[in-house]
């Protein structure tokens, strides 16, 4: 029986069960020391003068560091999407000349325990001239920092990208519809907060555990930046705590306790509380959007004529203008639209640094297209589901070429029955009779609707990824990559992959991730990457094994090579009748029976899906309850149907948070107001229905050897756009919503309209 | 912030002699002065519910807690929840069966709420269950998987504690 697809239980579960997990507030080293940063108060102003004094003579400090501590440590640079220019809107590690958004670090402290840490870090005194800050992207560009470089404004860059003739598309459009909406800033939020912990080695050398995500390259920076050879520096991962697009980018907080580590000869530990987390790790999304579209008669976009500004924050963190590059890439989604035009402003702000959160730049660009498509759809009275179907991108036309790049690959949609799911979706929810059921309901007086949201996912991206798989004589597979694991299951994946194609159970299969010591390559997890791009080079590594196996057997067993077959874990030699089980492979062999390969891809994948939402507004309270929720989703093959279900089912628990309840909002001097979990709303188990799932494997990835397309960012994608519609339908105002989250607040501004 | 304090906690059955500062939390304590990682912080204001321990019986978050508070109470962990042989209790075995887990790190917050509340009250219906799961975050599952789990492991216990019916 095939071992991909089934629903196997997950591999890396029993640590967490049983309270033995190993994240890295949980590890301790003699002698360590514990770091405090000290944030700005202050959203904008000119940084004056750091005291130190009182907080360097309280007991058990250590030392206290500012940025004139810091000597020529550069910036923290651009991991993904540079752009020529954003180099001066890096951020230091600690702030030098200004501050720009509270809770940027302007100092650490370093003490005996955390708790003399934190006592020392609230007598740091901060004299910083405040300045008004800019808090609008959507307003003219202001001077980054105005003493100091008074020529560089807040706008690091301007995405452009176009395919077609959108100015003949207008001349020969019946209509012309145009929106501005708006997508709130909130982020990824994982349950864990971030944390280091720094071990000085022999000769120079650094260990830092907390690393997630990206570990390879993290390492490469952390090295680069302290002046290192590239062998000096190691990161290590542990269980993570989540991740969701915002943990495991470097962050001056990673560079910092290396740095210290090294400077006091002695473990540094920081952990993150969570009032820092809402302050200082990236925040996301935070878009405006304007778009304007040429229609045909029936309905069919022409043209599009997009723009829409960035709220990236105070600076550019690692990934530089990844969001607006896929936000402008993706816009047009699953239809054909010939011809479009895009101009993107990446904004700075006196705001938290933004960066990517699970599905960056659809969430939010899908949000405005399928606001777009409801707005056609009532201009013209079509029905909603309808005007979605005219302007699909037809299955004879895959692989699309949209003719357009994102992240420095061409956007070629590789393969998708966009029709077929989209009539799947409206059989399996009836459609047309549950419109009518809404219908009848709001007669009777309720406010309910249902809505829909259509989109495009990418996933996959390469360059490559290096797997090794090991045989161990004492009866395991051990697998190496450079993946990560931040909780999504990646062990399991990798272990059924090579399990099917060994033939071999699960049991006995160990995953190793995540640890530069044990392999000199990896790409990390993000981008919802690894099943495509670390799985792909699982099923070449484990083909590659049974190949040496063969190999070897035929010298072991003094046999044609050719006499001998592999299956289920074992090469047969039918002519003897021998055997020989990979693990007796490695025992006997020299130097042991492994094997590797690399998977390169040059394009990102293309999954697809659609959301459905059915609301209820409460007009008392303009409350929104969700009574229905549905995601239909082809993900090409599912390597674990039940993980697959799951990172749909949590990411859409997610995407409900920034439809309805999650929102950083600052007051008019930038402080923030939502920097507890009793401000910042996360939705709870009263908050999300169940959420059904129609999985879907009718398109197949041509371009992986396994078919696969990535699960991460399935659920979250169009939750924004289908509650919008629902919203809308509820209260029979078309284009009521325009910006998320739709809070009670906001909903009843809009009804007094 | 100098004057500590020898106290003695009951944790899982065990005795630990620690010595703390007031202000120090009971999660702070399991975790630093105990060893008893299993409890995580995820919010340390008393809304995620990671660090949920029991406390005589009842859940309770134990970063809003201190040590010095719970002297002679006794103390129960998700270190000590599966038997001592290493057998899941049903909760974890249920919370595994039904992929009530992604990260892990809320985990072991859900299962000391939902052993508190089951022991109080055996035969909670869904939406009391909906309500209890409410009181803890998770960012991971979007909450069906641990619903799901926790109604499994409820249904699997209350068999347990019942004597098999007669033929």
């Amino acid at each position: 029986m095939s071992v991909i697809g089934a629903r196997e239980r997950r591999v890396e579960d029993r640590p967490l069960l049983i309270g033995a997990g190993v994240f890295v507030a949980d590890l301790n080293r003699a002698d360590q020391i514990h770091m405090r940063v000290v944030r700005s108060p202050l959203a904008f102003g000119r940084l004056l003068e750091i005291d130190i004094e009182d907080a360097a003579a309280q007991p058990g400090v250590v030392a206290i560091w500012t940025a004139a501590d810091l000597g020529d440590l550069g910036p923290i640079d651009f991991r993904m999407t540079r752009i020529e220019g954003m180099e001066p809107y890096r951020q230091w590690c600690l702030a030098r000349d200004y501050v720009r958004y509270v809770g940027d670090p302007v100092a650490v402290v370093f003490a005996e325990t955390a708790q003399r840490a934190e006592d020392a870090a609230e007598l740091v005194f901060c004299d910083i001239d405040e300045q008004d800050p800019h808090l609008d992207a959507r307003a003219e560009p202001v001077a980054f920092a105005p003493d100091v470089s008074p020529e560089l404004m807040s706008e690091p860059a301007v995405l452009q990208k176009a395919v077609g003739d959108v100015d003949a598309a207008f001349g020969q459009a019946a209509h012309e519809v145009a929106i501005e909406v708006r997508v709130g800033r909130h982020t990824g939020v994982p349950l864990e907060t971030r944390g280091a912990l720094a071990v000085p080695g022999e000769g120079g050398t650094v260990t830092m555990y907390g690393a997630a995500k990206v570990p390879h390259y993290n390492r490469g920076q952390i090295a680069r930046m302290l002046g290192l050879p590239l062998d000096a520096v190691q990161l290590s991962e542990g269980h993570v705590g989540g991740g969701f697009g915002i943990r495991g980018e470097l962050y001056p907080e990673d560079v910092l306790v290396c740095r210290a580590a090294l400077a006091f000869g002695r473990p540094v530990k920081w952990i993150e509380d969570r009032r820092e987390h809402l302050i200082a790790a990236n925040h996301s999304r935070d878009q405006a959007y304007r778009l304007r579209a040429a229609v045909d008669p029936e309905g069919r976009v022409l043209g599009l004529d997009a723009q829409f500004f960035t709220d990236q924050g105070a600076y550019v963190r690692t990934h530089g203008a990844t969001v607006s590059d896929l936000s402008a890439a993706l816009l047009p989604g699953p239809y054909l639209i010939p011809a479009y035009r895009v101009r993107g402003h990446v904004r700075l702000t006196n705001k938290t640094p933004a960066g990517t959160y699970r599905a960056p730049g659809r969430y939010e660009s899908t949000f405005a297209r399928e606001r777009l498509m409801d707005a056609i759809a009532a201009r013209l009275g079509l029905d909603r589901a309808e005007v979605r179907q005219r302007n699909l991108v037809p299955e004879s036309q895959m692989p699309f070429r949209r003719g357009l790049d994102a992240l420095g690959t061409d956007v070629v949609y590789d393969s998708g029955r966009f029709h077929d799911l989209l009539e799947r979706l409206c059989a399996h929810v009836s459609w047309d009779d549950l419109q009518e059921r809404l219908a009848g309901r709001r007669k009777a007086g309720e406010r309910v609707g249902v809505g829909l949201g259509y989109f495009v996912e990418k996933s996959g991206l390469g360059p490559d990824d290096l797997v090794r798989i090991s045989v161990l004589p004492e009866n395991g597979i051990r697998i190496v990559t450079g993946a990560a694991s931040i909780g999504q299951g990646i062990e399991t994946a990798m272990a059924q992959i090579c399990a099917d194609t060994l033939g071999t159970g699960l049991n006995g299969i160990d995953v190793v991730h995540g640890q530069t010591a044990l392999i000199e390559k990896g790409m990390g997890a993000f981008a919802t990457r690894a099943t495509v791009m670390t799985g792909s080079a699982t099923k070449m590594a484990a083909d590659a094994l049974i190949e040496r196996a063969l190999d070897v057997a035929a010298t072991l067993l003094q046999a044609e090579r050719a006499s001998l077959s592999y299956a289920d874990g074992t090469v047969h030699h039918a002519a003897s009748e021998r055997t020989l089980t990979l693990s007796e492979i490695a025992a006997a062999w020299d130097g042991g029976l492994g094997a590797e390969a690399t998977f390169v891809s040059d394009h990102m994948t293309y999954p697809y899906g659609i959301h459905l939402a059915q609301v209820r507004v409460d007009p008392a309270t303009c409350g929104v309850e969700i009574e229905r929720f549905v995601v239909a989703y082809d993900i090409g093959r599912a390597v674990n149907p039940t993980l697959v279900e799951g990172q749909i089912v949590g990411a859409a628990a997610q995407g409900i948070g920034g439809a309805l309840y999650e929102e950083f909002v600052y007051d008019e001097a930038g402080q923030p107001l939502a920097a507890s979990f009793a401000d910042y709303l996360m939705p709870t188990a009263q908050e999300v229905p169940a959420i059904e799932t129609i999985v879907r494997e009718d398109a197949p990835s041509p371009i992986n050897p396994l078919g696969v397309k990535g699960a991460g960012e399935a659920g979250i994608n169009a939750v924004g756009a289908a509650i919008a519609s629902a919203v809308d339908d509820a209260l029979e105002r078309p284009g009521l919503v325009r910006q998320l989250p739709v809070t009670p607040q906001r909903l009843h501004a809009w009804l007094q309209e | 912030m100098s004057d500590r304090h020898d106290i003695t906690l009951r944790v899982n059955g065990a005795t630990h002699h620690v010595n703390v500062e007031p202000r120090y939390s009971l999660a702070d304590t399991l975790r630093d002065a105990c060893g008893l990682t299993g409890t995580h912080l995820g919010c340390e204001h008393g809304v995620c519910g990671a660090c949920t321990v029991l406390i005589d019986g009842r859940a309770t978050r134990s970063c809003l807690v201190f040590a010095v508070q719970v002297e002679g109470s006794e103390i129960e962990t998700v270190e000590g929840l599966a038997e001592p042989d290493g057998t899941l209790h049903p909760l974890q075995q249920a919370f595994w069966e039904h992929h009530g887990l992604q990260c892990g790190f809320c985990t072991p917050g859900f299962l000391m709420l939902a052993l508190g509340a089951l022991r109080e009250n055996p035969d909670m219906d869904d939406e009391e269950l909906r309500d209890l799961i409410a009181s803890n975050l998770c960012r991971c599952t979007g909450y069906q998987n641990i619903l799901t789990a926790v109604r499994a492991a409820a249904d699997m216990m209350r068999a347990k504690a019942q004597p098999a019916p007669n033929p």
